[in-house]
């Protein structure tokens, strides 16, 4: 038994690995496509499993500290930790802004951690390089995304920072890599002006007689000092002790706290259900379209290479080759120009993942998914060909 | 070998495919999820560590003397400005003193005329004296007279009348005296009052020091207890340091500690902790305490420049350190990732003292002598295949 198809690409065998490798980056953009959705949500996985939070409590009504503004007091969370369940509870504070270095600034989400030690809820789990936060102000651990590195002085609003380690896949649900201060820094940079608006305030404050009345000098004190107060977080970190039932804790800290809290379900459905949804159904539609692409050029292809041999097919037909056999010969040249395909999309796509300005994930099983996918479409898009061969008259063979 | 060109482009064909599949196989191993993670690991030694406390504050001056007027009153004139030295008693300011100087005058011809009338009455007491000497004198000689009979009864008894009135008259005059006298002690306390009303609107320094602010200029009014010009001792400058309550075990009068100066970025100086304050912010969730230069550099600091203080904490027994990197929390319990034979394992372990430079020490689970994991490229499990490596790749040089 000869192989028909073997011997048909062997004859033509530069032309069926040109085909293969041009219809390979195809497939290698619509991997990419793919690890691009799975970049996306993971990004809000590790958002959450870097907070290290089994609650998020927030303000009331609110949709959590990544969806809409939250603030609570940031005494709140004494009155959370007294609750039963509660582990450990820890002030947070999350605003997305350009930090710069030199002249040189990078969008990052700066988030405010109470500088508790490793283990805290909020604390960036793993580090590459440095150590974790050890002062109550003035340092930094950030994600290797922004490019700064261990001994770096960067500056977020009034005040500059020592980089004092590295992590790694620290990202907020929009890709921007985390910087982690501590939380008194994070709070005046949140909630604090810059000092020309302090001024004014001052000014304006001073200017205004019922605050500066005549006669009571220390009043217009009293008023700016309250005017520079930050008392406010975005969340509250909450580990349950085990042998607690998160819904149930958080069902308590609701009804007796008057604040909301969220599991971890919840917050995964409002970031991936609400926040990247938009995001995911426009790539989906992009997967959509470069599947029927691939499909149409698969087709195309294999039905310019049968094309190409018609003559060929003729005489097969008239030596007596069955007309299996020629269907199969046309399948198995398009399955082994998808497997080539496959393959070069499969290097392509993660030779050009970590080019990528987004995280980009290439899951396995994706792969397999994208495999089979290929294959089912190889086949499909041989049958346009494999019509146009039976249709083939023998005596083309001899005619002129 | 019949058809040895068709064997070539076999070869030629697998020559371009076999290193693509081979690629691919590589690819598939070592990318995603299927990849060992880098890892770092260090060997954990036994040794004290040096914790220290690093807190915020702000310089101040110990004590600050607000001088102003003890009334409300406009200011006249001021002296001196901010950043001069002053002495103890030099004239800072002066308020308006408005009708004191003519009040001063009239109070002072109300003294003179008290002195005049003390005098008046003094010369009363005399003539009443002498008034009554001659009384005693005629009242004895007709008292006598009339015993002999060579006077009449009812003359004898008007000149001992005569004596009762003029001793009347005596006593009246001393007390007219003693009248004039009281009068004049109320006057001269009175000029004096005034006087004393006078000098205190001359505001002065009550010591050696430095203007630091100049609350009002002529022709300003000022309400009693407002602050006119405040001096500081420029000697006694301190901090008053805010310590996370955190880490601020073992916080006490008397350690040494390093002062960063906002103003004076890379040196520090040497201070000390004077002391902390028993009463700690509970709002900000800190301790205050307050900390002082060992030698005041020149030249002072501003007040209310912002400081940073490290203050080194008593040296803590020897332990097994790790890097705070190596610490992580795994399912609820706080541990380390140690490594033997290739093999991950997740040793819980209790933390005690730590340094500002990231080492903490384990009281619990450790031994010292175990291989941890210090940094790794991804978030480990029980299951993750590792691959030690010197560094992480990609991060810091």
């Amino acid at each position: 038994m000869i192989s028909l198809a073997g011997r048909d690409i062997l004859h033509a065998w530069g032309k069926f690995v040109f085909t293969g490798v041009g219809l390979g980056l195809l497939v290698g953009v619509t991997l990419s496509m793919a690890g691009i959705y799975r970049g996306m949500v993971d990004d809000a996985q590790v958002l959450l499993d870097n907070s290290g939070a089994d609650l998020w409590v927030v303000q009331q009504g609110t949709l959590g500290p990544y969806a809409e503004p939250s603030s609570v007091y940031d005494d709140a969370y004494r009155g959370v930790l007294a609750m039963p369940g509660v582990a450990r509870a820890s002030n947070v504070t999350y605003l997305t802004m350009q930090v710069r270095l030199g002249d040189r600034d990078v969008r990052a989400m700066v988030v405010g951690i109470v500088p508790g030690g490793p283990g805290e809820p909020g604390q960036p789990g793993h580090l590459v390089a440095g150590r974790h936060i050890t002062r109550g102000h003035y340092e930094a651990v950030v994600d290797v995304a922004t490019g700064f590195r261990v001994g770096d002085r960067i500056r977020i609003r009034r005040t500059e920072y020592a980089v004092v380690g590295l992590t790694r896949r620290a990202v907020s649900s929009s890709g921007d890599p985390m910087v982690f201060v501590p939380l008194k820094d994070a709070q005046e940079a949140q909630f604090l002006k810059d000092a020309d608006a302090i001024v004014q305030q001052r000014r304006r404050t001073a200017a205004n007689a019922s605050l500066n009345p005549p006669g009571a000098p220390g009043v217009v004190g009293a008023v700016v000092a309250s005017q520079t107060k930050s008392p406010y977080v975005n969340a509250v970190l909450v580990q349950v002790e085990p042998g607690y039932e998160p819904a149930a804790v958080a069902a308590d800290i609701q009804r007796w706290k008057r604040l909301q809290v969220y599991t971890r379900p919840q917050v995964e459905e409002i970031l991936v259900g609400k926040l990247i949804a938009t995001s995911a159904r426009q790539i989906a539609m992009f997967l959509v379209i470069l599947s029927v692409v691939s499909a149409a050029v698969v087709a195309f292809i294999i039905y310019t290479m049968t094309a190409g041999k018609i003559r060929e097919i003729a005489v097969l037909k008239l030596i007596g080759a069955r007309n299996r056999t020629i269907a199969a010969m046309i399948v198995q040249q398009a399955l082994a120009l998808g497997a080539i395909a496959f393959v070069v999309g499969k290097l392509a796509a993660t030779a050009w993942a970590p080019v990528f300005p987004k995280y980009v994930l290439l899951l396995p099983g994706d792969a397999v998914r994208g495999f089979a996918a290929v294959m089912v479409i190889c086949v499909l898009a041989s049958g346009v060909a494999i019509r146009a061969a039976l249709a083939v008259d023998p005596a083309d063979a001899v005619g002129g | 070998m019949k058809l040895p060109w068709k064997s070539r482009r076999w070869m030629v064909l697998a020559a371009l495919l076999v290193p693509l599949g081979a690629a691919f196989a590589y690819v598939a191993a070592r990318s995603g999820p299927l990849a060992p993670v880098p890892v770092t690991v260090a060997t954990v030694e036994t040794k004290p560590l040096e914790p220290a406390l690093h807190g915020i504050g702000t310089v101040e001056a110990r004590y600050t003397h607000r001088v102003g007027p003890t009334s409300a009153g406009r200011v006249l004139r001021v002296e001196v400005d901010v950043g001069e030295r002053v002495r103890a008693g030099q004239l800072l300011a002066e308020i308006d003193p408005v009708d004191l100087d003519a009040r001063l005058t009239a109070q002072q011809a109300a003294l003179a005329r008290a002195e005049a009338n003390v005098d008046a009455a003094d010369a009363q007491l005399s003539d009443a004296g002498a008034r009554a000497a001659h009384a005693a004198t005629q009242a004895r000689r007709y008292g006598e007279l009339s015993r002999q009979g060579a006077a009449s009864e009812e003359v004898s008894d008007t000149k001992r009348q005569e004596l009762l009135v003029s001793e009347a008259a005596v006593a009246s005059a001393r007390a007219g005296l003693e009248a004039a006298r009281e009068e004049l002690a109320r006057a001269r306390a009175d000029a004096n009052a005034i006087g004393r009303q006078r000098s205190s609107l001359r505001l002065v320094a009550p010591v050696d020091g430095l203007v630091s602010a100049r609350g009002a200029d002529p022709g300003s009014t000022v309400v009693a207890g407002q602050p006119v010009i405040e001096v500081i001792d420029p000697t006694t400058l301190w901090i008053n340091v805010r310590f996370d309550q955190l880490r601020a075990a073992g916080l006490r009068a008397g350690l040494p500690a390093r002062i960063a100066l906002r103003s004076r970025t890379g040196e520090a100086v040497k201070g000390r902790l004077l002391r902390v304050e028993p009463v700690a912010d509970p709002i900000t969730e800190e301790l205050v305490a307050k900390v002082v230069f060992a030698v005041p550099p020149e030249p002072l600091p501003a007040v209310g420049e912002l400081a940073e203080v490290t203050v080194a904490l008593p040296r803590s027994p020897p332990a097994p350190v790790v890097a705070n990197a190596s610490v992580q929390r795994v399912a609820g319990r706080l541990g380390v990732w140690t490594v033997a034979d290739g093999e991950l394992q997740f040793t819980p372990v209790k933390t005690g003292a730590n340094d500002l430079d990231g080492r903490v020490q384990v009281v619990e689970g450790l031994q010292g002598g175990e291989r941890v994991v210090v940094y790794s490229q991804r978030a480990l499990r029980a299951r993750t295949r590792v691959e030690v490596v010197e560094r992480i790749p990609g991060a810091s040089p």
